[in-house]
């Protein structure tokens, strides 16, 4: 799934010019990343939250080469899933069993 | 940054009210979440992309009685950010 699947789902949710469905997904987006980038983590109820997480400075190995090369100190951004996501995700395994068991028809 | 914060910003952007902005930015959040339990991905362009990873069954314990238990086969949803998000991360 895109973007523009995302702009239909709100335009057809709200009726408001398709438009501006566009340029809210946009301003989520933009909204998101900019509190990112100023270091700062989201936390939405009922999806997750965005952590940012620092790492230090360490050793790695080129695996190509197999020289020893050094990974400089940086910021990572993590995603930790609520529990209401992990549940929404997770019931799909046993809704597709319980069709499997129920209709004897390959997945 | 909490959601009503989110749902404050994007709402000045857009020029709507509030409470007309918290049911777009809630219907954003409930459309990624449908897609992923329907096992599609999701790609947002110049963000990254949230999937889902299946996690094979395997046999667990336990830990209080230290009896064999199977942990059936599960998804769980993964996100990963996108190379422009990375990097913007990684300045700040």
């Amino acid at each position: 799934m895109v973007k523009t699947s995302i702009v239909d789902y709100i335009y057809e949710k709200i009726g408001h010019p398709r438009k501006l469905a566009a340029i809210s997904v946009e301003e989520i987006i933009n909204s998101i990343k900019e509190t990112l980038a100023n270091g700062e983590n989201i936390q939405i109820v009922g999806f997750g939250r965005f952590n940012l997480r620092k790492k230090n400075e360490r050793t790695g190995r080129d695996p190509a080469t197999g020289e020893e090369i050094t990974i400089s100190a940086r910021q990572v951004l993590t995603f930790k899933p609520s529990r209401q996501l992990k549940d929404a995700v997770l019931r799909r395994v046993r809704n597709k069993n319980k069709f499997r068991c129920n209709n004897n028809i390959k997945p | 940054m909490t959601k009503a914060e989110l749902v404050d910003k994007v709402s000045q952007k857009i020029d709507l009210n509030r409470k007309e902005t918290e049911v777009i930015v809630n219907s954003f959040f409930d459309c990624i979440t449908q897609a992923l339990s329907d096992g599609k991905k999701v790609e947002l362009r110049g963000f990254g992309g949230f999937r889902v990873k299946k996690r094979k069954p395997r046999t667990g314990r336990n830990p209080k009685s230290g009896e064999k238990v199977t942990v059936p086969e599960k998804n769980v949803p993964f996100f990963k950010a996108g190379k422009e998000l990375r990097n913007l991360v990684n300045k700040s």
